[in-house]
């Protein structure tokens, strides 16, 4: 009888998820004894919602207990090495080869490649040791995404105090938060659903990213740290922009598993892959998370154009697509649920899916004229 | 509602096929195929340039079909009205069954659908009541006793209903959301617009006699329009644009523009626009004063008003006029205001001066691209750098365009700079010129003396179109090249002839009257070498242009050293290149008192809270939609067995465990059955 007792959560709880509320606690106490005299009310407010928001996600995935400490203790280590000197980036060995924004990128670039060469190696050769490796190594590139992301925030405030602002502001900042956001998650669910073998498909399209990024840092030197033009000096940016990120990361990884699902449907990699019933339940899941926070996002950036640009909705190309990428969904989510639709008609649809929403979150910038161009190129 | 006994009535086929499922997949790609129109084709532009990009026929179809404005068009509102009444529809066709089921435990469910269930199973095992409801309550479910006839008892447990309830929140939202639209749509317009009773206006006129079929009340509900107000200057009234026209929405209150600001970073890139105002209510009289920033509307009596744009509001210029027609009469001084006109009479000429922007910044691009030619380690090590400003934007200056319009309404487009700009280490001011509004300007740079004026290149300008000096100047030029040893004594007259004629020439045309002459009069073989001695000549006879100029003006002698003479060669090239910017003046911008306006967008949106309310529902209704499972379990207890079986509104592996374990601990050797 005892195996059937499910009890509310917070039962639930063992030692690990404590100890874990407890540090997360002090770090946040401690922030708030170093900085909560300059911090104003929404500031305290931010503060306390952040950790509680770590504790949330660290109970609700296990992982998330050494990875969030860890990727902190590196921009923490960045920091200490910057000594408040923007210089030291070129002269500290630690900085300059390792936990700089940029370095840490380019680790970051590196290892995604790594991992991909790894698991496609994994999947051809059926060698769970090398998927597990591919395993490490897109947790590490994630660790370097996430770690970079907080040492660039730092890094901006060395520039100038008025540059100083959170990295998720133009599109080079954005697809590093792309491919840190379609890592994890799919981290979440291979482990979920013992899966790694679908690595080799997913890092595909992280890949494709890393490879956007390498061009636009090398070719177009996008890189570098801009202050925020008056329109994004907002903190619904703040919010907006990385739920955004959770649905496109959840869109892009669903297409990919569709892509795997497909091949699998047809005998290519049949015996290698996962059960094509497994695959399909990882693409429901993705999307809906992915529809659940592209709505939020949606619905924040039209909270955040009311405050700018005069309305909550203005058919801004941007906001146009935004709607058809969520239609879309909206529609794939109402034939598997209603209509019962499974397996290959759906796995097309969300490869097409990734199409519209690249274009949505791309194309727009590049061949549409609007309101909302945070990045040409 | 599946089983139809009878042939149904056209009216409730209609009914099922407005609230079926098919019908509003059908309607969301309609929508979203609508919706790529109006993000393909720019929406909201003047008529004036559709008709010139389309051509008139296919300008007359898209406005036929309401592609200028797609979002507001009937058929596209049409289509949202749809979504609405097919939203509803099925909200009315589901909902009473949802209810029901939310309410329900199906504990009369007969003995063959449970059977027939997939996940259902007959245990060998005794289990009295109390165990069962141990179990039931121990999974936080709620349930429902049954006695049968044959004496069994059933226990139908459920949990999760939420997950129907988010059926209900999300559909709910998407008909509250679309209603909350509506109020703040302009449907009231185009409907005034069709019965006649609004009417936009097309012409250009002052605000006070727009006729009252195009002004709209204070009281009007909903409005999305702009105005744009001068420092120390108010408005009352905000323009919303109406397809061919405008329309006049007269506000509650007046807004006084005290300053506008704008702030740049370091790097030159914008860091601030800020309107401070104050706000006068009509009625009360109530001041508010006020500033709004971009992202920080202020709200009055329900209109946000934002900071939309910023522009320059008519600021006073002092310049001075060259009169490059006849440059031995002196520059005079003329008085104007930007974006104004004013009739200007030279050289016994009429002509229009139309005055454009003032532009007090103007932040310019003066890096290059610096990717190109270098190593990959070169690369490397710039990537990892953190650091700003690549881009090196710069601030180089005020500048002023205007029109010169003569009698016959031909305009030529000016655009002068008034700061000295740096150009391979020497300073410039910066002109262009443009006789049709769709090129680019053409520039030419004026070389600055040693006062950073262009006075010096004026009277060097001034000089090299006076025939009168030529004598003066060949006899000097002519009297350098002997005692240098140049040219024989024999020459002396033809040198010095030579010299005049080449001046005469270039006076007359620049650099391409000189070459005109020997594409005429000279083999092609004997061109370039002879060009080349044209060259040389007039390049040195322009320090003795340059010395007679002076002293014609009771000025010192120019020191001889590379600067100037670099200055001098400069000269040539654009006193050549003047030639092309064919206009009776050259007006220099001296002075101004900047006067700015800022654009304000004010809104009314009674439906926002509507929307923002439609929005949270949604998410609500997603939240418990796909993270609430609903799962029901039978438990039928019988002497001697149990029948264990279970649903849930979502197959999946969830349930499959769930159904694993509740079978397993009531009977530890049925698992692997």
């Amino acid at each position: 009888m005892e195996l059937l007792m499910q009890q509310p959560f917070y039962k639930r709880l063992n030692l690990g998820d404590w100890l874990f509320a407890l540090f997360i606690a002090v770090v946040t106490g401690y922030t708030f004894s170093l900085y909560g005299a300059k911090m104003d009310y929404y500031e305290d407010l931010i503060l306390l919602g952040s950790g509680a928001g770590i504790v949330a996600l660290g109970w609700f995935w296990g992982s998330w207990r050494w990875f969030f400490p860890l990727a902190g203790a590196m921009s923490l280590l960045a920091i200490e090495l910057y000594d408040h000197n923007l210089a030291r980036a070129t002269e500290s060995f630690g900085l300059k080869f390792l936990l700089s924004s940029q370095s840490s990128f380019m680790w970051m670039c590196t290892l995604f490649f790594l991992a991909t060469a790894v698991y496609w190696t994994g999947l051809l050769s059926r060698s769970a040791l090398l998927n597990r490796i591919g395993s490490g190594l897109t947790w590490a590139a994630a660790a370097f995404a996430l770690a970079g992301l907080f040492t660039r925030w730092y890094e901006s405030y060395l520039i100038a105090p008025d540059v100083g602002r959170i990295p998720v502001s133009n599109l080079y900042e954005v697809f590093i938060l792309f491919c840190l956001i379609t890592a994890l998650m799919y981290l979440y669910y291979e482990a979920k659903f013992a899966a790694r073998q679908l690595g080799a498909f997913v890092l595909l399209v992280i890949t494709a990213a890393v490879g956007f990024i390498l061009w636009y840092t090398f070719d177009r030197q996008a890189h570098t740290i801009q202050p925020l033009i008056p329109a994004l000096q907002s903190w619904w940016m703040k919010i907006h922009v990385p739920a955004n990120f959770v649905g496109y990361g959840a869109f892009a990884l669903s297409a990919m598993l569709g892509v795997a699902q497909l091949l699998s449907r047809r005998g290519i990699l049949t015996d290698k892959l996962p059960k094509v019933e497994v695959i399909d339940e990882m693409m429901y899941k993705a999307i809906s998370v992915g529809f659940l926070f592209f709505t939020i996002a949606t619905i924040l950036g039209a909270m955040w154009a009311a405050d700018a640009w005069g309305g909550y909705w203005s058919w801004d190309p941007k906001e146009t697509w935004a709607l058809i990428v969520w239609l879309n969904y909206a529609a794939w989510l109402h034939v598997r649920l209603v209509k019962g639709w499974r397996g290959e008609p759906l796995a097309w649809w969300a490869v097409i899916g990734l199409l519209v929403t690249t274009f949505a979150f791309i194309g727009v910038n590049m061949f549409l004229s609007g309101l909302h161009s945070y990045g040409s190129l | 509602m599946k089983s139809q006994k009878k042939p149904a009535s056209p009216g409730y086929r209609l009914y099922e096929l407005l609230s079926s499922m098919r019908f509003a997949i059908g309607l969301l790609t309609i929508l979203s195929i609508a919706s790529v129109i109006g993000t393909v084709l720019k929406q909201n532009e003047a008529y004036p340039n559709y008709a010139f990009e389309f051509g008139q026929f296919w300008f007359k179809a898209f406005e036929y079909l309401g592609l200028y404005d797609v979002y507001h068009s009937a058929w596209f509102l049409t289509i949202l009205a749809f979504l609405v009444i097919s939203t509803t529809l099925c909200i009315v066709r589901n909902g009473p069954a949802f209810l029901r089921d939310m309410k329900g435990f199906r504990e009369k469910a007969a003995e063959g659908s449970l059977k027939a269930m997939k996940h259902s199973r007959e245990l060998a095992v005794q289990l009295d009541e109390a165990q069962a409801v141990a179990l039931i309550q121990q999974r936080g479910m709620r349930y429902k006793r049954s006695e049968r006839d044959d004496g069994s008892i059933v226990l139908a447990a459920k949990k999760g209903s939420g997950s129907k309830l988010g059926y209900f929140f999300a559909h709910i939202a998407m008909v509250v959301i679309c209603i909350g639209g509506l109020m703040d749509g302009n449907l009231p317009l185009k409907i005034g617009e069709l019965t006649g009773s609004i009417v936009p206006e097309t012409r250009e006129l002052p605000q006070g006699q727009i006729p009252p079929q195009s002004r709209l009340g204070e009281n009007n509900l909903s409005f999305r329009g702009s105005v744009t107000v001068v420092e120390n200057k108010s408005a009352d009234v905000i323009f919303l644009n109406s397809g061919k026209g405008y329309l006049v929405q007269e506000l509650p209150f007046i807004v006084t523009l005290k300053k506008f600001h704008v702030d740049y970073y370091s790097n030159g890139m914008p860091k601030l626009f800020a309107s401070d105002i104050v706000v006068t209510d009509k009625a009360s009289g109530k001041e508010t004063p006020a500033t709004v920033k971009v992202n920080h509307p202020l709200i009055v009596d329900g209109v946000a008003i934002y900071q939309a744009s910023f522009g320059d509001g008519g600021s006073p210029l002092e310049l001075k006029a060259w009169n490059l027609a006849q440059p031995q009469s002196p520059a005079s001084e003329i008085k104007g205001v930007s974006l104004n006109s004013q009739p200007l009479r030279v050289n016994g000429q009429d002509y229009q001066l139309e005055f454009g922007d003032l532009r007090v910044f103007n932040i310019e691009n003066m890096g290059k691209r610096d990717a190109e030619g270098k190593t990959l380690q070169q690369r490397m090590h710039d990537v990892r750098e953190v650091k700003q400003d690549t881009k090196n934007l710069k601030n180089v200056g005020p500048s002023i365009t205007y029109k010169l319009r003569d009698s016959h309404g031909q305009a030529r487009e000016f655009h002068h700079y008034m700061a000295p700009m740096e150009q391979e280490g020497a300073l410039y001011q910066i002109a262009g010129v443009r006789s049709e509004v769709a090129q680019p300007f053409q520039y030419l740079r004026i070389p600055l003396d040693d006062e950073l004026k262009i006075d010096s290149f004026m009277r060097l300008q001034a000089a090299l179109k006076n025939p009168a000096l030529y004598d003066e100047i060949a006899r000097r030029t002519t009297a350098k090249a002997m005692k240098g040893a140049a040219i024989s004594p024999a020459m002396e007259k033809q040198f010095g002839d030579s010299v005049k004629w080449i001046l005469a020439r270039f006076g007359e045309g620049g650099f391409v009257a000189l070459e005109k002459f020997l594409d005429a009069r000279v083999p092609a073989d004997k061109r370039q070498a002879i060009a080349q001695t044209y060259i040389k000549i007039l390049q040195g006879a322009v320090i003795d242009v340059m010395a007679v100029a002076q002293e014609k003006a009771g000025l010192k002698p120019w020191p001889q050293d590379e600067k100037h003479y670099r200055f001098l060669l400069d000269g040539l090239v654009t006193v050549s290149a003047f030639n092309d910017y064919s206009a009776p003046l050259y007006l220099e911008l001296q002075g101004f008192d900047q006067i700015q306006s800022s654009g304000l967008q004010m809104t009314r949106s009674p439906g926002k809270n509507l929307v923002y309310l439609g929005s949270l529902m949604l998410v609500i209704g997603i939240i418990l939609m796909f993270y609430v499972r609903e799962v029901r379990l039978w438990l039928v207890l019988r002497a001697g067995s149990v029948r264990v079986a279970m649903s849930s509104n979502r197959h999946n592996r969830d349930l499959d465990e769930d159904f694993d374990k509740i079978v397993g601990a009531l009977n530890p050797q049925a698992g692997e059955a």
